[in-house]
């Protein structure tokens, strides 16, 4: 690889016209992509905590439902932004070519990845948001003013794993590709990330793999402010999201620009 | 000072050098054919003129601006057809204009007012609200040249503009180009149809290997590279014939496959001949650029 491709990303307002070329599509399936955004996690956070929630008696000081509203709220919008960057990214940049099209015009393909990078946050903002309404539908959350900084916290995480899955969509030789991210990344982030039980209910070593995920990361921050609080190493936190997302995203632009410029 | 210029262009692959040593002027208002077998570097040529991948060596200016330093500058004034269609599927046709436009940061009135007269050339003015997908191939090639239209660019880049294209829809595209070159448009096109590149080009470039290696107008290419007359003789027993008669009937011949191709400057004797027996057929016909194409960049196949 030149050294060339690991030139710093260069950020431009042309990214508008690429942001709202993928917001015109989504616009007219609109109805069913609100629909996957809302229902899929809802009836996951329903079925579970009434389900399973019946049979314990509290959770970390919560009822086991509003427990798992918080790391649903975190798993679905990691999911939103991981399925679009892969599935819906490689789509554009391999299958129908439509970077390659818009390559053609005055735009550089800094530009094409930062109207997906933004696109794809903005995508997994709205099914954060889905989550955090059925919340406060549900009363799930112990302070409306608190639970308002869920939404900075989505798209930093929109941000995050937009970050991370480019890099995933920059070495795909296909679809199928996609399923050692979902297998080696994903799952382990959702079952050692506290989504569904403390991750203090795990072995030592678990543990510690769990709190180099950024997943974990992103749940202790909005499990406390569900509840109200404000949490603890905020800092760490937000820092560790950040650090993912800006190494995947400079990372993966780099390794676009090596594929799509050779 | 030409509108598009290349010095000492190359481009190399691990160890293949897929552009090696280019010098390109192409002026104003002119056509510009770029000609070759498959894999003869014709595209990664305008990969590089365009600035979308960095050359190992050389200098290039598009427009008056240095390649590819300023590449995304100039591209302002340029308009591109890709060899394949990469219409947008999930759009109609007047979307895929319209979203085409926003990417030169042109406002969406501006765009709108272009898009009629642009469905009107494409001669899809009826089919503004279609989905790609119930495009014909032909149509699909006119909406990406009206969409290459919508900067109202000075030059134009055409990759394999007809390939895959029925002889109407052919024809068709042709008028289109002779329409823009008639409005003072400059256009370089890649074509490994012969007959597409002498109706159309003012000036050609025939490559192989990576290198240009002849270049001027198509008359001038053909009376330089080739005799004026041909004729093709095919049949059972054509070797037989070219053994007896080749050599002193033919100036130079070569033989593809069934077929002889007899090049002479006086056809005369051979037609004579020929019209005397009856068990070989034949054809007489003026030389054409097809006939030095595959003279000089040779009869094999390249797969």
């Amino acid at each position: 690889m030149k050294t060339h491709d690991f030139r710093l990303p260069s950020l431009s307002l042309r990214f508008i016209p690429v942001w709202r070329r993928n917001f015109l599509v989504w616009r007219k399936l609109a109805i069913p992509a609100l629909l996957g955004n809302l229902a899929d996690p809802a009836f996951y956070m329903l079925g579970l905590g009434y389900g399973l929630g019946g049979l314990l008696p509290e959770v970390h000081g919560m009822s086991y439902i509003a427990f798992l509203a918080s790391g649903t709220l975190c798993y679905s919008t990691m999911n939103s932004a991981s399925f679009e960057a892969l599935y819906s990214g490689f789509s554009r940049m391999h299958v129908q070519k439509t970077w390659d099209a818009i390559l053609n015009t005055p735009l550089t393909l800094d530009d094409v990845l930062l109207g997906e990078l933004i696109w794809i946050t903005t995508k997994s903002l709205l099914s954060g948001l889905a989550i955090l309404v059925i919340i406060w539908a549900m009363g799930l959350h112990a302070s409306f003013a608190m639970s308002l900084w869920a939404i900075p916290l989505i798209v930093l995480m929109g941000f995050c794993f937009t970050g991370m899955a480019l890099v995933i969509n920059a070495i795909s030789p296909s679809y199928d590709f996609f399923m050692y991210y979902f297998t080696l990344a994903i799952t382990p982030m959702v079952l050692l990330g506290g989504v569904f039980y403390p991750v203090d209910q795990l072995p030592p070593l678990l543990q510690q793999v769990s709190a180099a995920l950024p997943l974990s990361h992103a749940i202790e921050l909005a499990r406390p402010l569900m509840l109200g609080r404000v949490p603890a190493d905020i800092a760490v936190h937000v820092g560790v999201l950040l650090a993912y997302g800006t190494l995947g995203y400079y990372l993966a632009l780099a390794l676009t620009r090596r594929r799509l410029l050779k | 000072m030409p509108l598009l210029s290349a010095q000492g262009l190359r481009k190399r692959y691990g160890d293949s050098e897929v552009v090696a040593g280019i010098d390109l002027a192409i002026e104003a208002r002119e056509c510009f054919g770029l000609l070759g077998p498959n894999g003869a570097g014709k595209t990664t040529t305008l990969r590089l003129l365009l600035g979308l991948t960095e050359p190992d060596g050389g200098s290039m200016a598009m427009l008056g601006l240095p390649v590819p330093q300023q590449a995304r500058e100039a591209r302002m004034k340029v308009g591109i057809v890709p060899q394949m269609d990469n219409l947008d599927p999930d759009f109609s046709v007047y979307e895929n204009l319209l979203v085409y436009g926003r990417y030169f940061g042109h406002p969406d009135a501006e765009i709108k007012a272009r898009i009629p007269a642009l469905l009107e050339f494409a001669n899809l003015t009826h089919r503004a609200e279609a989905k790609i997908e119930a495009l014909s191939g032909g149509m699909q090639r006119r909406l990406t040249l009206a969409r290459a239209l919508i900067n109202d660019p000075d030059l134009l880049f055409l990759d394999e503009p007809t390939t895959g294209l029925d002889p109407q829809a052919r024809h068709m595209m042709w008028q289109g180009l002779r329409r823009l070159l008639g409005q003072g448009k400059t256009i370089v096109i890649t074509t490994h149809f012969m007959e597409e590149a002498e109706r159309l080009c003012d000036r050609l470039a025939i490559m192989d290997q990576g290198k240009i290696i002849a270049t001027g107008t198509p008359r001038a290419l053909i009376e330089l590279h080739i005799e004026p007359q041909v004729v093709e003789v095919f049949g059972e027993g054509v070797e037989a014939w070219a053994a007896t008669y080749g050599r002193t009937l033919c100036e130079r011949f070569e033989r593809a496959g069934e077929t002889l191709f007899c090049y002479t400057r006086d056809h005369d004797a051979l037609l004579r001949q020929l019209s005397g027996q009856s068990v070989l057929r034949y054809l007489s016909r003026p030389a054409n650029l097809e006939d030095v194409f595959l003279k000089i960049t040779g009869r094999d196949l390249r797969d």
